[in-house]
């Protein structure tokens, strides 16, 4: 009788009850805005938006986020939200064939992590340095018999010599690895050892700590604005950003460059995003949530712009005084003129009559000339914006320990919630797959992958690793998530079919969607990656592959010793282009193999291949 | 207006530039004996406006009367040459930069301090040269005398290494709990299934029952699969 009574609890229930779910909407629009938000908003966008002719980049930019970035976020969201399991699911569903776009994004977001974390360590470093006045980075230190500075830092300057040897210690050329560098493998343990929090039990921690992570770097931003709004040259700074050069449009470099610039802001072809959707319920409206999300992305880009520009307004400002004050003190000395009787803004005059009445002292002086414009155009991206350019800017502004804590408070919580999405995207595939039995717990789990991370990122605390850190950024990510992303829309709306993820994504949201999004999947989207893949191609053979080296001993030093990658090194670079691609191929030859050799095995025996839920009108 | 500005400020600089000259003229006695010395002659520049602002006090012969007194004070120290006397220590070429060149007679041997003793002493006593004048190292220069600096201040313990532990505490600690927290959830969700199937069984004689069912059971809306009938298919006899 007792069986009978048990029947309530029968183990006859579907599986997803036990799948994790977000607390509410809140969590999961505020993860999916931090996945994509991230450090290339602060350092990659204003950059390009500079270089590439100031408020006329926003025109291939907004063509880019209409026809391409939120098509395909559309469909990442859809379908993670459909079929309701991680990237390996998802593809396995669609079609057997196509499992290696799965596991070759599980990849990519591996290799991502690895390097990710390791820009979080640097910045680590540098936030830990903060909470000291003078800051470190702001004086030479002096040489052994103290009558100067170290001579490194005297041909270059202080935060070049803080960020090459105190922080990096790097060698000369990539051949030689050096030693590694305790105190940054410090760093890498507790960073590593910080997003192992708040991924332990997955959504359940992250999607706590992401209160803090994703609206933090906001509240830093606005600060930032208000503060760099207010310095000397802020306005310099921004008229020059956003001062329209529309001619620069004839340049198909730039729409290029604006295509994958939204395409890799948005952090399209991960996995991540397929994972965080397939934790929401069933009837969501992913529609308004891709729009959503995208225009936040480009808002923030904005904005980060805006504050960025007007602290580096201030900082070419600042030079070019600086460079006004050496040449006045120049004058003074070599005419015996009073102290200070050479104001900034008169020296222009007083140049030119000094230039006329003693033309050869004056010579003999070689001056430098000193224009506001070309400090302006000393831009910089990536981490020389960060760690170079930025902190130079921080050591001018009064009060800038706390400057500096809080710019770099904000780049570690901005590179930690992209990191969640980066795990997401490793861990629920690995969760999805069962390859261990049920009663080992999540924990014991995420702590192996962080520790197999953390392990294989130590060749980056090397003092080569931040040449090795390039090569990744450059090959591991580009090429694959093009290509993922290429066959995410061939795979959704071909193999799956328009109609049936039509008919899907109107029993989610209610509506059908319409011509705009049916024109973007079948055609617009992809043939723009197929271009943007092209000719990336293109580019990136066109000439040898060349870095940039930090040389004490090179004749032009300061100036970064331009070489080539040598012959190992290339095949290094080959191998992280080709390898997540190489799953496509390989995991359709081994289902096309399974399938000619099981005879009466069912081919679609796979966990995956169940649909849980049937539209309603099927 | 911009105009007439630049105009007054280049007639000014004109008339420093021919003042300054005009200074050499009663300084060429001493200047005479100078060039004899001008092997270990040595050029000091003050820049007073950039280190004091409005506090900065004007160079006249009283400031030029301790400077030579710093000077005969460290060639004393630093040599023990005791006949130094302030009178022995030559100023000459003052212009209104201010700058000037200076060296040291010795009389007890009719000829200059040779020019490293110079340099020695000045750098022995740079500090205390320096506070006489409230200036610093780049404000009061000796050129061709290289500044000695001072030790790099470094704390015991580096600050950066005292925050790092600081937050890796608290990251163990939280791990530490996290991980205790879901052994303990895991261990109350399989204590509580067993509990569950007891208190089921306690409130089978309580609840009423229909045909050996408790009829709340009976309210779920998908219906339950009746055992006995499902089971009964290995009990037929297979044609």
């Amino acid at each position: 009788m007792s069986s009978i009574l048990a029947a309530d609890t029968l183990p006859g229930d579907p599986k997803e009850d036990e799948r994790p779910k977000w607390d509410n909407k809140f969590q999961y629009i505020l993860s999916c805005v931090g996945f994509a938000v991230g450090l290339g908003n602060i350092w990659r966008f204003p950059y390009l938006c500079q270089t590439y002719g100031g408020g006329a980049f926003l025109i291939p930019y907004f063509i880019a986020l209409i026809f391409e970035g939120i098509p395909l976020f559309h469909i990442e969201l859809a379908i993670g939200q459909r079929l309701r399991t991680g990237s390996i699911g998802v593809w396995s569903t669609i079609s057997p064939y196509l499992k290696g776009v799965g596991i070759g994004c599980l990849f990519v977001s591996f290799l991502v992590s690895l390097y990710y974390n390791t820009i979080l360590m640097w910045v680590m470093w540098y936030f830990l340095n903060s909470f000291q006045s003078p800051l470190p980075w702001s004086s030479c230190p002096p040489n052994e018999n103290r009558t100067g500075s170290i001579e490194e830092c005297q041909s270059s300057n202080t935060v070049n010599y803080f960020w090459y040897r105190k922080t990096l210690n790097i060698t000369a050329d990539i051949n030689e690895s050096g030693t590694l560098q305790w105190r940054l493998i410090m760093c890498l343990v507790a960073c590593w050892m910080i997003v192992y929090i708040c991924v332990i039990r997955g959504i359940e921690t992250t999607g706590k700590a992401i209160y803090f992570t994703a609206l933090f770097p906001y509240l830093v931003l606005t600060i930032f604005l208000i503060r760099g709004l207010t310095l000397p040259g802020a306005t310099e700074g921004l008229i020059y950003l956003f001062t329209p050069n529309m001619s620069i449009l004839q340049n198909p470099q730039v729409w290029l460059d604006a295509a994958t610039q939204i395409f890799f802001s948005l952090s399209l072809a991960f996995g991540g995003h397929i994972a965080f959707s397939s934790y929401n319920p069933p009837k969501n409206d992913c529609e308004k949530d891709a729009v959503t999300i995208a225009v936040v992305n480009s808002m923030t880009s904005l904005y980060a712009s805006v504050a960025v520009f007007s602290v580096l307004g201030f900082k070419a400002t600042n030079d070019y005084w600086d460079c006004l004050d050496r040449n006045i003190l120049s004058i003074i000395n070599e005419f015996d003129f009073p102290d200070q009787s050479i104001q900034r803004d008169d020296y222009a005059a007083c140049f030119a009559h000094l230039n006329s009445t003693q033309p050869d002292r004056m010579a003999h002086l070689q001056l430098r000339s000193c224009h506001l414009q070309d400090f302006l155009d000393k831009s910089a991206s990536g981490t020389g914006l960060a760690f170079i350019v930025f902190t130079e800017a921080i050591v001018h502004m009064p009060g800038s320990p706390g400057w500096a804590v809080l710019f770099f408070g904000m780049l570690f919580s901005l590179g930690l919630t992209s990191m969640f999405g980066n795990m997401e995207g490793v861990l629920t595939p690995i969760l999805d797959l069962h390859i261990l039995p049920r009663s080992v717990p999540k924990e014991f789990i995420t702590g192996v992958i962080c520790l197999v991370c953390c392990l294989s990122a130590l060749c980056f605390t090397l003092q080569s690793g931040s040449y090795w850190l390039e090569i990744f950024d450059k090959y591991a990510a580009s090429l694959n998530l093009l290509v993922f992303a290429f066959f995410e829309v061939i795979g959704v709306i071909y193999v799956y079919g328009l109609k049936r993820f039509c008919d899907d994504v109107e029993w989610m949201t209610g509506r059908r969607p319409n011509l705009y999004w049916q024109m973007t999947w079948k055609i617009i989207s992809p043939l723009l990656l197929l271009i943007i893949f092209v000719s990336y191609i293109i580019l990136i053979t066109q000439k040898q592959p060349t870095y940039e080296s930090w040389n004490p001993q090179y004749d032009d030093f300061p100036v970064k010793q331009e070489k080539f990658y040598p012959g190992w090194v290339q095949g290094i670079c080959v191998m992280l282009s080709l390898l997540p691609c190489i799953w496509i191929p390989g995991m359709a030859l081994f289902q096309l193999i399974n399938r000619r050799q099981g005879k009466g095995k069912n081919p679609w025996s796979e966990p995956y291949s169940d649909k849980p839920y049937e539209p309603v009108q099927d | 207006m911009a105009f007439s500005k630049v105009l007054f400020t280049l007639l000014v600089f004109s008339g420093y530039w021919v003042r300054s000259h005009r200074r050499m003229v009663p300084a060429q006695r001493s200047a005479q004996a100078n060039l004899s010395g001008a092997k270990d002659a040595f050029k000091v520049r003050l820049s007073l406006k950039t280190a004091l602002g409005d506090k900065a006090y004007t160079w006249n012969e009283n400031e030029e009367y301790l400077f030579k007194a710093m000077v005969a004070f460290s060639i004393r120290t630093f040599s023990s040459r005791e006949k130094i006397e302030i009178s022995n220590v030559l100023l000459c070429n003052v212009t209104k930069r201010v700058s000037f060149w200076f060296v040291v007679t010795d009389p007890s041997e009719n000829q200059t301090v040779p020019a490293g003793e110079v340099q020695g002493a000045i750098r022995m006593n740079r500090n205390r040269i320096n506070n006489a004048f409230i200036l610093n190292d780049q404000t009061l220069e000796f050129l061709e005398i290289p500044a000695t600096l001072g030790p790099p201040t470094e704390p015991s313990t580096p600050i950066w290494v005292i925050i790092f532990s600081v937050v890796f505490c608290l990251v163990i600690v939280g791990i530490v709990l996290l991980i205790v927290s879901g052994i303990r959830q895991r261990r109350r969700k399989s204590k509580a299934s067993t509990e569950m199937t007891d208190v089921e069984d306690k409130c089978e004689t309580m609840v009423t029952i229909e045909n050996g069912i408790p009829c709340d059971t009976l309210d779920s809306k998908e219906g339950r699969t009746n055992r006995a009938f499902a089971a009964g298919d290995e009990k037929l006899t297979p044609l």
